[in-house]
């Protein structure tokens, strides 16, 4: 099977003034057609630089990104990201953020109606439909991420990027979210590449765990494949085997071999 | 020891009786009047009194000062008397010259609304520009920032020089004074531009013409009528001190005209329309803004 998404040997270098540091060595990883890849490390290891190189919205220093065998340097609706923060834009409704990205990816192959209604039916996948006419500043953070994922998902994404979409949520809202996630995933069978610092999250919405070493020049340090079957159920995955052990070796990884060392 | 406690717990886990007696006063109803009417009556009281009793202070205090004989400035009394009906009737015209402040007060508007108008679109063309461009940014920042310190009137000869003409000497007065503020305002709001914005502009691939309509300007908006309302004030200066130059109609020409024919209370009572009607403009300028920018606050 070919791979559907590629990071093919990338390196980042970035370099302030004289100063060059370099945030990621040689990693290749393929991602299968709806395949659900987590990128695990400790915060500065640069994943989220992966995922912006993935995206396009920054340049790979080396190597390069192929999405079905072809290269993708620039940012592009065919790699829809889900930001940490949300970013919708606070001057349009929630329904206006959702519509933009229709309008703009669908704009000569819907019609006016069809792209209504394929905005409304995204709002509804992420139960926010009610919320339609309200203003981000008028909904709660977990509210808000869910839009942002509606209007991921409306651009029809060949690969969705989801960058620590659960982080800045109060726990609950989390778990709720992260269940909703994997149900849509289960629904529409998107390639989904998520980055996340939460090994109970990795574990739970992955079919692989791909580990990173710490920063400067992170490598993938271990790929771990999570063959538990789908649908899981949250309250049954804490006492599954497979789970656990799942998770222990995820944590191993985190916290004996590439123990978080502070920058001085 | 533990064997009864524990049998004892589904006793106290039992459910309650669903059905409890729900006990309600409902409040007695206010009229209409008591309800709506009054406490509005009230606000309205607290807004408007204390400004109200404070000029009746100020006035008093004026009148007693300037009744003594040999005072140098009229009384309120003395300008109600001397200029009556330039105060009542604000829209006479008896005559080319003779007319009522209204009419000059409008034909001064004119000229700001033409020049603060081209400063509004002109500044915030250029500050989009410059705000876009770090090169654009050092090499026209520290001219502007030259530029802006320049006195409205220290422009003045040298506009009626080049236009030849004191209409338009006066509009690019306007111009020039009021057109700072709104390009460096605008530069500001567009640096300022999240990053978050541009990269979902970037996801989406919009094009130059739908991420300045659709992210710059609303994202910078709260900074552009900061500038613009710098702006209508700063213009509203300028033209009462352009006027007073150039001549013709206008509520700046008037003051010196009515300096030069030393008439006291008539400048007073300009002097009154020039203030409310610069308060009008700006809270003018400051209603548009809060319905423009209602959403653009940081989330």
């Amino acid at each position: 099977m070919t791979a559907y998404l590629k990071i093919d040997h990338v390196d980042k270098i970035f370099n302030r003034g004289s100063a060059t540091t370099e945030v990621l060595k040689d990693i290749t990883l393929t991602v299968n057609k709806g395949e659900y890849v987590s990128i695990i490390g400790h915060s500065g290891c640069g994943k989220s630089t992966l995922l912006n190189i993935v995206a396009g919205l920054t340049p790979a220093t080396q190597g390069g990104i192929l999405l079905e065998d072809r290269e993708v340097n620039e940012p592009g609706p065919d790699r829809a990201v889900v930001f940490q923060n949300h970013s919708l834009l606070p001057w349009l409704t929630v329904y206006d953020n959702v519509r933009l990205a229709v309008d703009k990816v669908f704009s000569g192959l819907k019609s006016r109606e069809e792209r209504h209604a394929w905005t409304m039916h995204n709002l509804d996948l992420v139960q926010m439909g009610h919320a339609r006419d309200k203003r981000p500043s008028e909904i709660s953070g977990g509210m808000k991420q869910r839009v942002g994922i509606a209007r991921a998902l409306a651009m029809e994404p060949k690969v969705l990027l989801l960058d620590e979409p659960f982080g800045a949520l109060d726990a609950l809202t989390r778990a709720h979210l992260q269940d909703s996630v994997m149900a849509l995933q289960q629904k529409l069978g998107n390639t989904v590449l998520m980055i996340t610092h939460d090994v109970d999250e990795a574990v739970l919405l992955s079919d692989r765990i791909v580990m990173m070493t710490n920063g400067p020049s992170a490598r993938i340090g271990e790929v771990l494949d999570v063959t538990l079957p789908r649908p899981r159920k949250r309250l049954e995955m804490a006492a599954n085997p497979v789970y656990l052990k799942c998770r222990q070796r995820v944590l191993e990884f985190l916290y004996e071999r590439h123990r978080f060392v502070e920058a001085a | 020891m533990n064997m009864p406690l524990l049998k004892t717990e589904p006793q106290i886990a039992a459910p309650a009786p669903a059905i409890a007696e729900v006990l309600r006063f409902d409040p007695v109803k206010p009229g209409y009047f008591k309800a709506k009417i009054l406490p509005r009556l009230g606000a309205v009281a607290a807004n408007l009194l204390p400004p109200l009793v404070m000029l009746a202070l100020i006035l008093a205090v004026w009148q007693i000062l300037c009744m003594k004989p040999g005072a140098t400035l009229p009384s309120p009394t003395k300008i109600w008397s001397e200029a009556y009906d330039l105060i009542v009737d604000p829209f006479f015209v008896a005559g080319p010259q003779d007319i009522g402040l209204g009419w000059r007060v409008l034909t001064s508007l004119q000229r700001v609304a033409i020049g603060y108008g081209l400063a509004g679109v002109i500044g915030i063309m250029l500050g989009t520009i410059i705000g876009q461009s770090v090169w654009a940014m050092r090499g026209l920042d520290p001219i502007f920032q030259v530029l802006r310190t320049i006195s409205p009137l220290a422009w003045l000869p040298i506009s009626l020089a080049a236009f030849r003409d004191s209409q338009p000497s006066a509009i690019f007065v306007i111009f020039i004074t009021s057109v700072w503020p709104i390009i460096i305002n605008t530069a500001v709001g567009i640096r300022n531009i999240p990053q978050d914005y541009r990269n979902v502009a970037a996801v989406l691939r919009l094009n130059h013409l739908e991420f300045f309509w659709k992210i710059m300007i609303p994202s910078a908006a709260p900074y552009i009528f900061t500038g613009l309302r710098i702006g209508i004030g700063l213009s509203w200066l300028a033209i009462v001190a352009a006027e007073m130059l150039t001549g013709g109609v206008g509520i700046g020409f008037f003051i010196w005209d009515a300096w030069n024919s030393s008439r006291l209370s008539d400048i007073v009572v300009a002097l009154v329309y020039i203030g409310i009607v610069g308060f009008i403009l700006d809270r003018i300028v400051a209603f548009v803004a809060t319905i423009v920018t209602r959403g653009t606050a940081a989330n």
